[in-house]
């Protein structure tokens, strides 16, 4: 046991710990919960630094556990790592997973944070499977418990619709499998030897993995499930969401896909990056005609993680990749806490609609301010996190597609549109006094939430080159893995 | 031979008697103590499967009877089986049979010492006397509530169907012996081989045979399109009793069907026997197994026939694994039987249980579970998702184990398809864990199970946890018992 497996079974044992707890004092389950989730995100803490340190001027794994024999009839292997595409997830993770529980202490949460932990360290494919498909149950718990009206209808949506994207990522997990000799699971060996594959065959595996990966994402036309969820999940729900769910998808691209199938990427860059710059320009127009904060803010991840995949498309510039995974932190940081602030202006004002407010800024100014704060950098504005990202992948696949990234420039101004007249209508303009007379500024915990996520995004924007130098070994090493 | 190794029948043999007991001891004693005939039937389960550790391994009679590792493995199923349907039982004796509770765990016995016999089966005599010794106590537990116009129909149903199955079967099996000579499989097996190698071909008999044995054993299996008679047959039996016919009845069927397809007949697997392939008929049925079980589960709003559909569509899971007629789809096939009887029984269990205490099998009524009985809704919960493949519990291995054969074996179509309407299953497992979870409404007493069903409950649900996180010991055992077909 080392520090990966201690970050992803410690919330485990928080959720059976808590199972056997009263339920008549919450209060301790809410401190416990919080402690579960505590260590893991101090862990996380440590091994990125530790990972920035150490082990970030080569591509090799790092924390390596096993390969330690788990079901030796199938050659299952028990086989975690880490590098520089997992570490800045990790650290997502756990820092979005604590502030989830400090704000809603459902303890589900605690399961999930073992799923979400276990994908993002797992180089078994079986492991990597399991942890993959163990998420689905307490997402669909938290959901369909907590949710809003239509909460049914979206938590056995967003259920059956992951199970059958990752059905088809079994299908080919089998097939590389028996490909391969000797029969093996293990996601570093494969990565040597699944190029070795006919092109039929290639072409079929990268198929049904792009389907199980593009449904997490979610790429245009398999984002229908995201707005029902985010809109019936509660805000801390809606924020691991967004905030980490999402990066599954474009994390196992990466991981699996991108360097298991060069061929077939090379076959498909092109239809990649169009998907890609169809989430970009349809995401942010149907932003714009909505008029509920949270589905404005739920479709613009669609919009944004189309950048992911456009980036994904170029797949032979490390700019590009790079890029990719700094939209994936930066989303991750910034719409965690667009959510947030939705949850908490919901709490108080119990509706969601736009057109309800006008002039906020006037009454409640410091949530009005970091409101102001994080919507900047979804839209990009230079010295944030959104900026720094979208930079780095329209200058990565300028190289690769020179049409198909100037008009996804366009989405950046469509982005600017929507966001702007959101808080132009919230919280400028006449305050209704007689209607919002009564809502109340935030207070100190909520503050506190927010706060790290300021930082982070910031910190970022200002000064991008810690986190880009901590997976620059990773992403050259994929990138020449691509060339083969 | 014949004498020394009598031995490996003690098992079976000390079943039968506790059956004799049973029967005997009721009419005999006064019938204070109403669970005490029960504690017996369970006393008697669970010592027939320690003796069954020490007597084991060898074969009886030239043959016919070997006690190899699968039948051992199978007979561990057959008795976990017929435990947790007397312990589910134990409610119901106390206030729907109360007259006849000897006779009912006595036959309850009596069958599994059918399937006992037919799992060691390795002759074709043997394997149907075995057959029937474990279908007609089951005519009778069937229409056990004698008031029931429910239960009486189904008992009759399943009297007529089951044995115009048996006819079939047995007309099937005399054709395989009309053209080998021999009515032992490895017999069959050889003289096959040899005719075809004389000949170079072999005729349509052959298929006339196959087709008979697939349709005499589909029925005991539900299998589509021979299901017709599953669901009224499960809804109206005492639900202990759907729970048993659902899991260790169909055991006894797969068995049977491994011995005689994938021992016997292992040499028309694949397509190059064509058209004497019993390999793509089997995968036909499968998938239409998988698609009708599932689809018409969706529909249903009473959950014995849900579970009954659903345990059509699990069926063909298990023949995906058969037709990859490899060792690691005999593996899969038994790990998969293995986990199917915690989580189907459990499921059963559960429904016996809250018929018990409201009187109701519909989906609705489950509404708000959660509240009222946090553990109760937890227990059925897993066994859902487990019958649904999630990980990681038990079926999801046991679903991956026989996907994997099916892909080994070529089956790639088959998998898919099969892999396509587990996702529909979701749904109507799904739709079960909703109504308990997330209904706003709260039901107004609480179910408190027995001691004993409780139990039950955590066996099941911690073998579905801990075999699905650690499934290596059983899954070896069950790799082992694929060597008895000798791939």
């Amino acid at each position: 046991m080392n520090i990966l497996s201690y970050i992803i079974f410690f919330p485990i044992l928080g959720f059976l710990a808590i199972l056997f707890m009263p339920k008549a004092r919450p209060n301790a389950v809410r401190w416990t919960a919080a402690f579960f989730s505590f260590v893991p995100m101090i862990l996380s803490f440590y091994l990125t630094y530790d990972y920035y340190i150490n082990y970030s001027s080569s591509s090799a794994m790092a924390f390596v556990e096993g390969p330690f024999n788990w079901i030796s009839a199938i050659n299952v292997h028990y086989f975690l790592g880490a590098d520089g595409i997992s570490v800045p997830m990790i650290f997502l993770t756990g820092l979005l997973s604590f502030i989830s529980i400090i704000y809603a202490s459902f303890i589900f949460f605690l399961l999930l944070e073992t799923g979400m932990m276990g994908v993002f360290s797992a180089l078994d494919f079986f492991l990597f499977y399991v942890f993959w498909e163990v998420m689905l149950v307490p997402m669909y718990f938290l959901i369909g418990i907590w949710g809003g009206p239509r909460k049914e209808y979206a938590a056995i949506k967003f259920f059956l619709y992951t199970l059958f994207g990752s059905i088809f990522m079994l299908v080919s997990i089998l097939i590389l499998y028996f490909t391969s000799e000797p029969h093996t699971l293990n996601m570093i060996e494969l990565i040597q030897t699944a190029p070795a594959l006919t092109h039929s065959l290639q072409l079929f595996c990268f198929v049904f993995f792009f389907i199980a990966f593009a449904i997490k994402v979610p790429v245009w036309p398999f984002h229908t499930w995201l707005p029902d969820a985010h809109v019936e999940a509660p805000t801390a729900v809606s924020v691991i969401l967004a905030g980490v769910l999402l990066k599954m998808g474009t994390y196992g691209m990466l991981r699996v896909s991108w360097p298991m199938f060069p061929q077939a990427v090379r076959y498909f860059s092109i239809p990649i990056a169009i998907l890609g710059l169809v989430g970009i320009i349809y995401g942010a127009l149907v932003s714009m005609a909505q008029t509920d904060l949270k589905k404005l803010v739920a479709y613009s991840s669609v919009s944004h993680m189309g950048y992911c995949l456009l980036a994904l498309g170029a797949f032979s510039s490390v700019t590009a990749m790079t890029g990719c995974m700094f939209q994936m932190v930066s989303h991750g940081l910034i719409t965690g806490a667009l959510f947030l602030m939705v949850g908490m202006l919901y709490d108080r004002a119990h509706t969601r609609e736009i057109a309800a407010f006008g002039g906020l800024g006037v009454k409640i100014p410091v949530f009005t301010g970091l409101m102001v704060l994080f919507s900047m950098a979804s839209l990009g504005l230079p010295g944030m996190s959104g900026f720094v990202s979208e930079f780095m992948v329209f200058i990565g696949s300028f190289g690769s597609f020179k049409l198909i990234t100037i008009f996804a420039v366009i989405g950046v101004v469509l982005t600017a549109g929507y966001i702007l007249r959101m808080v132009q209508r919230m919280f400028l303009g006449e305050f209704n006094l007689a209607k919002w007379g009564g809502l109340t500024e935030i207070n100190l915990r909520e503050i506190l939430t927010l706060v790290p996520l300021a930082i982070l995004t910031i910190f970022i924007g200002v000064y991008p080159s810690p986190l880009s130098n901590m997976m620059k070994a990773t992403l050259e090493n994929i990138v020449n893995l691509m060339a083969r | 031979m014949t004498g020394s190794n009598l031995r490996i029948l003690i098992p079976e043999v000390f079943l039968f008697l506790s059956a004799l007991f049973i029967f005997a001891y009721d009419l005999g004693i006064k019938r204070k103590n109403p669970r005490q005939i029960g504690y017996i039937a369970l006393a008697g389960i669970a010592i027939t499967g320690i003796l069954l550790i020490f007597f084991h391994g060898g074969i009886l009679y030239h043959g016919m009877f070997s006690s190899d590792s699968l039948s051992v493995f199978f007979k561990i199923i057959f008795l976990g089986s017929a435990f947790m349907a007397i312990g589910a039982s134990f409610e119901i004796a106390s206030e729907k049979i109360r007259n006849h509770r000897g006779e009912y765990y006595g036959l309850i016995l009596l069958s599994t010492v059918g399937m006992m016999f037919l799992s060691s089966a390795n002759e074709l005599l043997t394997l149907y006397v075995g057959l029937e010794l474990t279908t007609i106590p089951l005519y009778v537990l069937v229409a056990y509530y004698k008031d029931d116009k429910l239960s009486v129909e189904a008992g009759l149903k399943y009297l007529i169907v089951g044995a115009f199955s048996s006819a079939i079967l047995l007309y099937g099996l005399s054709l395989l012996y009309g053209m080998t000579g021999s009515t032992y499989l490895v017999g069959i097996k050889i003289n096959l081989s040899v005719i075809f190698l004389t000949y170079g071909k072999i005729g349509p008999g052959l298929i006339l045979a196959m087709v008979m044995i697939i349709a005499g054993i589909g029925f005991k299996l539900a299998l589509v399109p021979f299901h017709m008679w599953a669901p009224d047959v499960y809804q109206g039996a005492p639900t202990p009793i759907t729970g048993f016919l659902s899991v260790g009845s169909k055991a006894a069927g797969v068995i049977a069907f491994s011995r005689i397809f994938v021992n016997g007949l292992i040499a028309f697997s694949t397509d190059v026997m064509k058209p004497l392939d019993w390999g793509i008929i089997v995968a036909i049925l499968a998938s239409a197994a998988m698609i009708i079980g599932n689809i018409t589960a969706l529909r249903q709003r009473n959950i014995k026939r849900m579970l009954a559909y659903s345990s059509i569509a699990q069926i063909g899971y298990v023949m995906v694994g058969m037709v990859a007629a490899s060792t690691m789809g005999v593996a899969a096939v038994g790990y998969y039987m293995f986990i199917y009887l915690f989580a189907n029984m459990g499921a059963f269990t559960i429904a016996t249980i809250f018929n018990d205490k409201t009187g109701s099998d519909d989906i609705v009524n489950y509404a708000g579970l959660s509240k009222s009985s946090p553990f109760f809704a937890a227990c059925m919960t897993i066994f859902l998702l487990s019958l649904a493949g999630i990980p990681p519990l038990g079926g999801f291995v046991a679903k991956y184990l026989v996907f994997a054969a099916g892909i080994q074996a070529g089956y790639t179509w088959l998998v898919i398809l099969a892999l396509l309407t587990a996702v529909v299953s979701l749904y109507y497992y799904a739709n079960i864990i909703k109504m308990m979870y997330f209904s706003p409404e709260t039901p107004a007493q609480p179910i408190k199970p027995s001691l004993l069903a409780r139990l039950i409950l955590l066996i099941a649900v911690a073998g579905i946890i801990f075999w699905g996180v650690f499934p290596g010991t059983i899954l070896n055992f069950a790799t082992e018992t694929a060597k008895v077909f000798a791939f």
